[in-house]
């Protein structure tokens, strides 16, 4: 064991974690004022959902011992992290807890960014369903594709993925994709294009996101170490020309660069330099951010030409984006950058190209299949949409009683309860009274 | 000339916008307001205590329109935002003595 390495994973378990309501931050921003909170409350629900399925059962599945051909780890090997609580690692030189916090924040991350293709209209007891779902089927054994030594995009195809451009971002955009044909398009879309409600939670939360994003790659070389140094470069530099790349374009395609294409690109820019940041020199990183940029701000009106109500541009940022990040290892990659591989553009030919657009493309179909399998599953048994006047209404107030901008005359009069005394209005009884009998 | 002042619920907006539209009503302000009919407020537990919540989120829709189509106007905005179901709203019609377009000058019926 390493104190060095071991204190920088848990900083980085603790970045990523941030990740999430930074997330929550940046899709709440997004929505309209009637359905910030549902919104916040998808990422929040993963992080419980996800976090307790993560130590019963996801660790193991994902980095448990391999149980066929590097599709799957064996999920009750380390069921509840069972026999892992001592100093021995399993993964590179930190205790094996250390790793499997590091990794949950992962997997809480993913589930939560399939809701902003679903924004506006999911249920929250289905989505709960639904998030506990595809953590089990899809997130927990493509991170064992990706992440374990023995999983077969690593071991067998020998494809270049550092910190998760397929198993976190191509899955999640997938699913994304799969989740918006699933429920359908939200009611007035796309003659209706509602705008952000609140741009500076946009902001919040993309700060949130780069600042997180440091632990996720940086992280994720295990140690604190010369990859974590080349890999915490990459992801600022090639953040940096994202967010140039997306303003550029829309500087020229609409005539104004615009806050929500900022944020945008900053994420666009760290889901594209997540699988590339150990296998490019930080010019590399830059050329990789740029053409995402670039690639997402066009990438987000695929929706409107195809019909799908993807809401927050899951699969316009983390599908294109992270195709697009794996992809461009292939021609970007350079041998002296810590993963050692060369790409088209660093004389190693198409060879490392075709690894990275099959380990991409498996990810994609497998996710996209098994999410819109469980996607109508859900459906089927509970119910996934909320109904239409609800929905119009306002999401928030309908599923969680809540608003999250309470002006004026709503807050409402308690009755009894938290306060502490029968409220002494008769009038509010008779009200009370009034709507039992109605009914209603 | 009329105000016809239809409060409804917000989710019937679509609906009763187009039936004007059909009658080939020129424009419409829009507000939201919150109130109660004889269906008073609602009870809503949060947070382990009961409130009763006195005003219900509705849609002011006001617009101007000729003598001729008001019961028209009525029933196109009746039925737009008819559900049957406790709450639905009120409309009203009153008299407007003028109206005056801002930028033309224009009165009564032509400014409509």
């Amino acid at each position: 064991m390493d104190t060095g390495d071991t204190a920088w994973m848990l900083t980085s378990a603790a970045l990523v974690l941030l990740m999430t309501p930074g997330l929550a931050f940046f899709y709440g921003g997004m929505v309209r004022s009637k359905g910030v909170l549902n919104m916040m409350m998808m990422s929040l629900g993963a992080m419980g959902v996800v976090g307790v399925l993560w130590v019963l059962v996801g660790y193991s599945t994902a980095f448990g011992p391999d149980i066929g051909g590097g599709l799957l780890g064996g999920p009750f090997e380390f069921f509840g992290l069972e026999g892992l609580l001592g100093p021995d690692a399993r993964t590179g030189t930190v205790p094996t807890t250390v790793f499997a916090a590091f990794q949950a924040m992962f997997a809480i991350i993913a589930v939560a960014l399939v809701s902003g293709a679903v924004a506006d209209r999911a249920r929250f007891g289905p989505w709960l369903l639904f998030a506990a779902l595809w953590a089990l089927v899809a997130y927990f054994p493509v991170a064992h594709w990706v992440f374990d030594p023995t999983g077969w995009i690593v071991r067998g195809l020998r494809a270049v993925d550092f910190a998760g451009g397929t198993a976190v971002h191509v899955n999640a955009g997938a699913a994304g994709l799969a989740l918006a044909l699933v429920l359908g398009r939200r009611v007035g879309w796309p003659r209706d294009r509602p705008k952000p409600h609140n741009l500076p939670l946009v902001v919040l939360g993309a700060g949130l996101l780069w600042f997180g994003w440091f632990g996720f790659n940086a992280g994720s070389a295990v140690a604190a170490n010369t990859t974590a140094g080349v890999t915490f470069v990459n992801t600022l530099v090639a953040t940096s020309a994202a967010v140039l790349a997306w303003l550029a374009a829309e500087r020229v395609r609409d005539g104004r660069a615009t806050t929500l294409g900022a944020a945008s690109g900053v994420v666009a820019g760290l889901v594209a330099i997540t699988p590339a940041c150990s296998a490019v020199t930080p010019v590399g990183a830059i050329a990789i951010g740029a053409v995402t940029g670039a690639l997402c701000a066009l990438a987000v009106g695929l929706k409107y030409r195809f019909g799908f109500d993807d809401a927050l541009d899951v699969v316009g940022v983390h599908l294109v984006g992270g195709l697009s990040g794996t992809v461009l290892i292939g021609l970007f990659a350079d041998p002296r950058a810590p993963a050692g591989v060369a790409g088209l553009f660093h004389g190693g030919g198409v060879d490392q190209l075709w690894r990275q657009v099959v380990g991409a493309s498996a990810v994609l179909a497998y996710s996209f299949v098994v999410s819109l399998a469980l996607g109508h599953l859900v459906k089927s048994l509970v119910g996934f949409r909320v109904d239409e006047e609800a929905e119009i209404t306002g999401i928030d107030e309908a599923e969680h009683a809540e608003t999250a901008y309470e002006f004026g005359l709503r807050g409402g009069t308690p009755l009894k309860g938290a306060t502490g005394h029968e409220a002494g209005h008769g009038d509010h009884q008779a009200v009370h009274a009034g709507r039992g009998e109605s009914g209603a | 000339m009329k105000l016809v002042t239809a409060i409804i619920k917000p989710f019937t907006l679509d609906e009763v916008k187009a039936a004007l539209e059909r009658l080939g009503v020129l424009g419409m302000t829009v507000s939201e307001v919150q109130g109660y009919g004889r269906q008073k407020g609602h009870t809503e537990v949060y947070r382990g205590a009961e409130y009763t919540l006195d005003f219900i989120p509705k849609l002011r829709v006001e617009a101007l329109i000729e003598d001729t189509v008001v019961e028209k106007v009525l029933d196109a905005v009746v039925d737009a935002a008819r559900t049957g179901k406790i709450g639905d709203g009120k409309v009203w019609v009153t008299p407007v003595e003028s109206v005056v377009r801002v930028r033309t000058g224009e009165r009564g019926t032509d400014a409509l």
